[in-house]
């Protein structure tokens, strides 16, 4: 069995902000970059689910990503946890703001056709960017079953069908059953990442990580036209910076509020 | 110009809010507005559907009760090949996930989600949305034409509801789409539990923000000194730290409580979801950028721990 598992390089916003000269992005000097949360927990089911069925030498898992060269520390903490091999797809939007998610599905795609994947796991968004439609994108480029929003899965590969629960608005659960090959989006607390040891660390920083050149040039979903800090409006009342001080406002706040 | 189209979302026998927000948006962009509703017997929820401002709903017969995506999608394609709308609008939902962004890679047409503005201009619309923890905005052009609408995914609660009975044309069809790749089962409920969030006055309400495990038990013997029900964000719920009956949030419950305390959450779009309405919302925490602070009507940028240790002295 082969399942690929999708993973970005997210950026995250600190507590400065400054837009890119020009203007369709954060200037990245203000952005520091982790592995997207969901896609940690994809990673770690595709890992569990190729654990279960055994034997590792005919068993693999494949992470694969869609960035720049600095995405490639995610793929090695990838390799870290336990992924037998990674692929990084060159997408580098520059300064034309983040990157539209069919751009980074046809990226992808590339990656994957010709894996014959089994499964294909992305997660349901990344922190960063909010859009979860990348992987539904993906398996449509690859002609795949699919399932969005995945707290819990299940595979039946003699069957050719896994089972999923997809959690719906207020914690729903609906179960679907999907045909393999799959592709299915997963949501957090399916399960808690594993930590990866100092040694995995060091031996990921020796492997190979394959890379392929991005796709042609091609009409994404979108094009950022201009991108800008929110005017705080009718932002919150400050009550200061004194805790003791801060403290006795809250405390009042809510006594008139609750009488 | 042809057209706004809005997918009416459903489950178990009712339309959901969602639906009458959507086309309250359709409405704004101008032009015919139909409303898509598909299900096994489509016709009650056509009905519900027949807002005011709606000029056609298109019943679609398709054989299933509950959503699937294979089903949506092709029908989507078909309704997209026959009336060519310029725009097709949906809610940012679990079940929009799962088909949306497949129909737009598919056409081949313009794609955005999480939309909170949404405005014509000539043969574009275009799209509002937020990035990076929602501490900044950004303006998205979507082209459109014919054939090859833009595909979009509003926010809940964003739009008003439509009010209101409409004099629409409900046209019924029946689709054959054949099987689907990925079939609903059952549902199954969220476990019952003896709390109930969603009838508190105040709420104390705990994020990431508390770092560890431990820290727990101190705020949930602060909210008990204080008189106020403890809540908390998705990641204490996935984490196994807290019950998921005390998440606020689009999976979790929704609140409006007299008052909201938010110590360390930073105000994900789906944890907003679930508290923006509360009576008064405090907001904490150490990031004077967080977007919490965007819907609370006080706040301050304090450790929540240091906080507490004041608040622990007044009660
Ligand atoms: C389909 C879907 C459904 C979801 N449903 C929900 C839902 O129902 N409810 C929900 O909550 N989330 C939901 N989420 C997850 C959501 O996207 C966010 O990941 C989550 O809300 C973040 O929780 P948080 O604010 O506690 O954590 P974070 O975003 O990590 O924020 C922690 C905050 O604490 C602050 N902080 C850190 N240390 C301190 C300190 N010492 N003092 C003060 N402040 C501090 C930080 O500045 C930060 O702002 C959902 C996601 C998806 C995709």
């Amino acid at each position: 069995m082969r399942v690929l598992s999708c993973i970005k390089q997210v950026a995250v916003l600190g507590e400065e902000v400054e837009i890119d000269p020009g203007g369709r992005d954060v200037d990245p000097d203000y952005l520091e970059r982790s592995l997207n949360e969901w896609d940690a927990c994809a990673l770690e089911e595709a890992l569990r689910i190729v654990e279960a069925v055994g034997d590792r030498a005919e068993n693999e898992v494949v992470a694969v990503t869609a960035g720049d060269e600095e995405s490639e520390e995610a793929l090695r903490r990838c390799l870290a946890m336990g992924a037998d091999r990674a692929k990084r797809v060159e997408l580098d939007p520059g300064s034309s703001g983040p990157s539209d998610p069919l751009t980074v599905a046809k990226a992808l795609a590339r990656a994957i056709e010709g894996e014959s994947a089994d499964l294909v796991l992305c997660g349901v968004q990344s922190s960063d960017s909010v859009q979860a439609a990348t992987g539904t994108m993906l398996a449509e480029l690859l002609g795949l079953a699919r399932t969005a929003v995945v707290t819990k899965v299940s595979l039946d590969p003699a069957a050719g069908k896994a089972m999923a629960h997809r959690e719906l608005e207020g914690g729903l659960i609906d179960v679907v059953e999907v045909d393999l090959p799959a592709l299915l989006t997963i949501q957090t607390g399916i399960n808690e990442p594993r930590y990866a040891t100092l040694r995995a660390i060091k031996q990921a920083n020796l492997k190979e990580i394959e890379v392929l050149a991005g796709p042609s040039e091609s009409a994404g979903a979108f094009r950022v036209r201009r991108m800008f800090v929110p005017d705080k409006g009718a932002s919150a009342e400050l009550l200061g910076s004194d805790p003791a001080e801060v403290a006795k406002r809250v405390s009042e706040i809510i006594t008139a509020r609750l009488s | 110009m042809s057209g706004v189209l809005v997918v009416a979302e459903h489950l178990q026998g009712k339309l959901r809010d969602v639906t009458r927000e959507l086309v309250t948006a359709a409405r704004e962009l101008g032009g015919p507005v139909s409303v898509v509703v598909i299900a096994r017997e489509p016709r009650p929820l056509a009905e519900g559907a027949n807002l005011e401002g709606v000029d056609e709903v298109l019943a679609v017969s398709a054989g299933r009760d509950e959503f699937e995506n294979d089903v949506y999608q092709a029908v989507l394609e078909g309704i997209v090949a026959e009336k060519s709308p310029e725009a097709v609008l949906a809610g940012f939902t679990v079940s929009s996930m799962g088909y949306a962004p497949a129909l737009a890679a598919k056409l081949g047409t313009s794609f955005a989600s999480d939309v909170f503005a949404l405005a014509r201009e000539g043969e574009a619309l275009v799209a509002t949305r937020a990035f990076y923890g929602s501490k900044v905005h950004a303006e998205l052009e979507l082209p459109t034409k014919p054939g090859t609408p833009a595909v979009v995914l509003l926010r809940p609660t964003v739009w008003a509801p439509a009010e209101g009975a409409g004099q629409a044309v409900i046209t019924e069809t029946t689709v054959d789409v054949g099987p689907s790749r990925a079939r609903h089962l059952e549902f199954v409920e969220a476990p019952v539990s003896d709390v109930d969030i969603t009838t508190a006055d105040f709420l104390l309400s705990i994020g990431r923000g508390i770092g560890e495990r431990e820290n727990v038990e101190r705020f949930a013997r602060l909210a008990e000194k204080m008189g106020a029900t403890l809540s908390v964000s998705r990641p204490l719920v996935d984490a196994g730290w807290m019950p998921s009956a005390r998440q606020v949030g689009q999976s979790g419950k929704t609140v409006k409580p007299k008052v909201y305390l938010a110590l360390g959450i930073s105000g994900a779009v789906q944890h907003l979801a679930g508290m923006k309405s509360s009576g008064t919302i405090i907001a904490v925490n150490t990031d004077p950028e967080a977007a919490i602070f965007g819907v609370a009507q006080y706040g301050a940028v304090l450790d929540v721990f240091e906080l507490a240790g004041e608040l622990e002295k007044l009660y």
